[in-house]
């Protein structure tokens, strides 16, 4: 859109400017219970833009509804707080009409794969430019231990007393299926596999999602200790010699018994959204080149006498 | 050049007796109602469109009206043009001539004739029926099979609607080289060929002669030329007005009738440098919109019937967290898919209160095409300085019908904003201080000096954006986005009283029926009746000063195309009804899924007046 000589100019002055500290990124406390997940994927995020010096600025949190989405309140930058399995389609008004900002989404299971399934699938699909998170833990936190389109059949909760019956998502074929461009796995307990993905993503020009194990220490304690060495369990990563532009390979890992693997399943390089539209408005726009924008809807109504 | 004017010449009653078409019997009128019953395929609408377009180069104003089929092919099809010399308020009631195509037209529609109104048939389908015969003047025209002997065997049902046009241009007399080149226009991109056969349909047409035909109407030229006018549908003009105001974002989902102006947007803002996304559903479009509305630039969203009721907790969430948005609702009859192609205005309450909790909200009504235009633009600057969600309600009637208006000056009108990233030294998104409640925000890519930056959210917050269940703060909070709309009905003017200023009866309308409430007033002034008329188009906030040009009244009775419901008054009547606790405020309602008719007006007010004693 017409905002770049604004956006350069402000990353000039970012250029020249102190990286930023992990004191001006932070914001309120959080609010989490103590040993929730979710600490993890916030001080790794602090991390993130103090290794990547993004300008302040532009660094954009949009979150939906959960525990996990209460996160842009804990980052001292722009950010959004949004409705319940929406924060994807506010994020790509976002990023599709200001794509010199770096657009950050997290959210729940609930958030991205229950009440906001259809969105990811479309913003998956559309490749719009941003990096999505999901802190994935299983159950609904928020609102108190319910079943989880994530949660594994046989979870007591307190809408199936006697175990999930459903089955449940598996985040990873979702996406792959859906046709998203950046497909990964990680978790909190291994907070530098984390940033290693999160840094991945952030590379990736197109729409990178994570899937972040995050335990909920409140509603489903121990549910990843199958995946943590701490615990006796395995954190084991992408085969030696995945590759991961090869997509049924991908599908075929994703179908691996929990705790799976984890790494980056998929990826591929594809026009993203973004790419497109500004393709469609170069096109549009070279016919009317030096014209005003009343000189441009003039032509049209010259038609229309 | 000199105006056209189309004279019938004859009375209303010559013709109904006699296929005599008796020049010196002319009476001159001022206007003209011509309605074309077909199919859908049969591209009717095109000549409508096509006669529009001629009137508006002519300088004349023109309105005319469709309704589309709810299938998407195959079903009846109308098309009224009515084209006139004065201010043409609202579609003709009645025609003077109809085109029918098909048997079910000429069934269907003769009964919308005036009295000595003319029958034009295709022969090839039609079979008239005695009794019409008597009562007016019968044309039959092997329409189908002359339009094969013009364009060769193999087209069929196509090109028909061509060689109707050229049959009215010469019933007309109409400007010829004009409208060839209207269809040269048209037909110009899609191959040498079909201008050629387009062309041969039209001239076929044109060159039909009987003597019949040939008689019935005399040109006169005269009047004073009109200023420039452009002429165009309802849902363009929103389209056209929301790109004028600067929009530059936009998303939707497809529905009737909503549906144009998204494939408008979708086709023309990228011409400024904009985009419309065609998103999964309609929560997606409207949280799209209030995303790219954050990111700096007003964006606009719009649907129709059930796709409204799917935006409404996310309009909530922009109300909350003070997210300038454009909400278009082109109405429907409803409830749920309820009549898709249909007219009904039953969508102000969802478009008032849609959505749970206290969300005051701006709600503005479009009356005419034009008025599609300038409220369009009203409604992105009203978003811009409040903060605020717009509703823009336009309605299936207006949607469709072309009209033809003055030329905007766009030069002045037309913005392009930029972007305004400059750093500021602190900021709080929903700062208190101001009292009228009005509050900006910084968009994402603002550098705030103090390193504080703002939270947009949902949630009940402080000054910063921060959550805050406090519940002084909730009233603060909740004071401000009232606040916010007190201050914009201060600046709204008090909408005009059409007729005298007081007397007995005043009626109130909101969105299209502004027509017919005006009409009715002149048509009833014309017999030495008075009736008054108000319209609204602000709804929400509500201009100041009603209840004063109320007092001057009898009795208020409020038009409106939806269900005077469990206690016979509609929508906006329930409105006013809360706002003024008075008691004189009635509803006139109608939800037959068509316009109101002036008559229809006339005679319920007549037929209410009965039943009550006149107060003094
Ligand atoms: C439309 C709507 N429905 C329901 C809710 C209530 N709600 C809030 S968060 C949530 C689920 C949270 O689960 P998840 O997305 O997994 O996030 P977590 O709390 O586990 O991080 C629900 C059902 C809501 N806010 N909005
Ligand atoms: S309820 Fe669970 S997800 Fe929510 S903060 Fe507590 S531990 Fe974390
Ligand atoms: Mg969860």
């Amino acid at each position: 859109m017409s905002d770049s000589a604004t956006i350069e100019q402000s990353s000039q002055d970012a250029g020249e400017r102190q990286p930023v500290t992990k004191k001006e990124i932070t914001a309120d406390t959080p609010t989490w219970c103590p040993g929730c997940g979710d600490f993890s994927v916030l001080s790794i995020y602090y991390k993130l833009i103090q290794k990547r010096n993004i300008p302040h600025e532009s660094v954009t949190t949009v979150a939906g509804i959960g525990c996990s989405s209460r996160f842009p309140y804990f980052v001292q930058a722009h950010g959004v707080h949004y409705i319940h399995g929406r924060a994807l389609s506010f994020a790509s008004g976002l990023s599709i009409s200001r794509p010199d900002l770096h657009v950050f989404t997290f959210g729940g299971d609930g958030d991205a794969f229950s009440i906001g399934g259809n969105h990811f699938v479309h913003t998956a699909r559309k490749n719009v430019k941003m990096t999505y998170v999901v802190m994935d833990n299983f159950v609904y936190g928020l609102t108190k231990k319910q079943t989880s389109p994530t949660s594994p059949i046989g979870f007591k909760s307190k809408t199936d007393n006697w175990g999930a019956l459903d089955q449940p998502v598996n985040p990873m074929k979702l996406a792959i299926s859906a046709g998203a461009t950046f497909v990964a796995r990680t978790s909190h307990t291994n907070p530098k596999h984390l940033l290693e993905m999160m840094d991945a993503a952030m590379d990736h020009d197109g729409f990178s999602f994570i899937e972040c194990l995050s335990e909920c220490t409140e509603f489903f304690a121990g549910a990843f200790d199958s995946s943590n060495p701490r615990k006796g369990g395995e954190f084991k990563l992408m085969p030696e010699d995945h590759d991961p532009t090869d997509e049924a390979a991908a599908y075929a890992v994703a179908g691996e018994d929990f705790p799976g693997r984890f790494g980056i399943f998929y990826q591929v390089q594809r026009p993203t959204k973004n790419a497109l539209e500004t393709g469609v408005i170069e096109a549009a726009q070279s016919k009317f080149k030096g014209q005003q924008a009343h000189d441009i809807l003039q032509a049209n109504f010259n038609k229309m006498k | 050049m000199g105006q056209i004017y189309f004279i019938f010449s004859m009375s209303e009653t010559t013709v109904s007796e006699a296929n005599n078409g008796n020049d010196s019997r002319a009476s001159d009128i001022s206007e003209a109602t011509i309605r074309l019953a077909g199919n859908s395929q049969d591209g009717i609408q095109s000549i409508g469109g096509f006669l529009a377009r001629l009137a508006g180069r002519r300088e004349r104003e023109v309105m005319t009206m469709m309704t589309i089929p709810s299938t998407i092919s195959g079903g009846a099809s109308i098309f009224q043009v009515r084209l006139g010399s004065g201010e043409v308020l609202s579609p003709g009631d009645k025609a003077n001539v109809l085109f029918a195509f098909y048997q079910h037209s000429y069934d269907n529609h003769v009964n919308n004739l005036t009295k000595g109104g003319i029958l034009v048939y295709d022969s090839d389908h039609v079979e008239p029926c005695e009794e019409w015969l008597t009562k007016y003047r019968h044309i039959g025209i092997a329409i189908s099979s002359l339009t094969v002997e013009a364009i060769g065997g193999t087209a069929r049902d196509k090109g028909k609607n061509i060689y109707a046009l050229g049959l009215i241009a010469g019933m007309f007399s109409l400007d010829t080289t004009k409208l060839e080149r209207l269809i040269n226009e048209r037909f110009g991109g899609k191959g040498e060929s079909i201008v050629k056969t387009a062309m041969d349909a039209f001239q076929a047409g044109c060159r039909y002669q009987s003597g019949d035909i040939s008689n019935l109407f005399r040109l006169a030229r005269g009047g004073a030329e009109r200023s420039n006018q452009v002429v165009m549908s309802g849902n363009e003009a929103i389209g056209y007005g929301l790109i004028a105001a600067g929009v530059r974002f936009g998303a939707g989902y497809p529905i009737t009738p909503w549906s144009d102006i998204m494939e408008l947007l979708r086709r023309e803002l990228p011409k400024y440098g904009g985009s419309f996304i065609q998103c999964e559903d309609e929560i997606a479009s409207v949280s799209m919109a209030i995303g790219a509305s954050y990111g700096g630039h007003v964006a606009v969203t719009g649907s129709s019937g059930p796709g409204i009721s799917l935006k409404t907790e996310a309009i909530g969430w922009a109300v909350m967290a003070e997210m300038p948005l454009v909400v278009i609702d082109v109405q429907r009859g409803g409830p749920s898919t309820g009549l898709p192609t249909d007219v009904e205005q039953s969508d102000l309450n969802i478009a008032l209160y849609g959505g749970h909790g206290d969300s005051p909200r701006v709600v503005l009504a479009a009356s005419d095409v034009e008025d599609c235009f300038y409220t369009a633009i009203e409604a992105v600057n009203i978003a811009r300085k409040f903060s605020v969600p717009v509703f823009v309600l336009s309605d299936q009637a207006i949607a469709t019908r072309i009209e033809a208006f003055n030329e905007p000056d766009l030069k002045t009108i037309c913005k392009d904003v930029e972007l305004d990233l400059s750093p500021v030294p602190s900021h709080k998104p929903y700062d208190l201080s101001s009292g009228d409640g009005l509050s900006q925000h910084r968009a994402p890519g603002t550098r705030i000096e103090d390193g504080r930056y703002p939270v947009v959210t949902g949630l009940e917050h402080d000054e910063s954006g921060h959550p805050s269940g406090d519940a002084v703060n909730h009233i603060a909070m909740t004071k401000k986005r009232r606040n916010k709309l007190k201050t914009l009905a201060d600046e709204l003017p008090v909408p005009e009283v059409y007729g005298a200023d007081s007397g007995d009866v005043l009626l109130v309308g909101w969105g299209s029926t502004k027509g017919p409430l005006l009409e009715a007033v002149e048509e009833l002034s014309n017999n030495g009746d008075a009736l008054s008329a108000l319209h609204i188009k602000h709804i929400n906030p509500l201009p100041n000063g009603l209840d004063a040009i109320f007092s001057r009244f009898n009795s208020v009775y409020v038009v409106e195309m939806n269900d005077g419901g469990v206690y016979g008054y509609g929508q906006l009547a329930g409105v006013l009804r809360a706002r003024f606790a008075d008691a004189r405020i009635k509803g006139i309602n109608k939800t037959a899924a068509r316009r109101w008719k002036v008559s229809e007006i006339i005679e319920r007010v007549k037929a209410s007046r009965a039943e009550e004693p006149v107060t003094a």
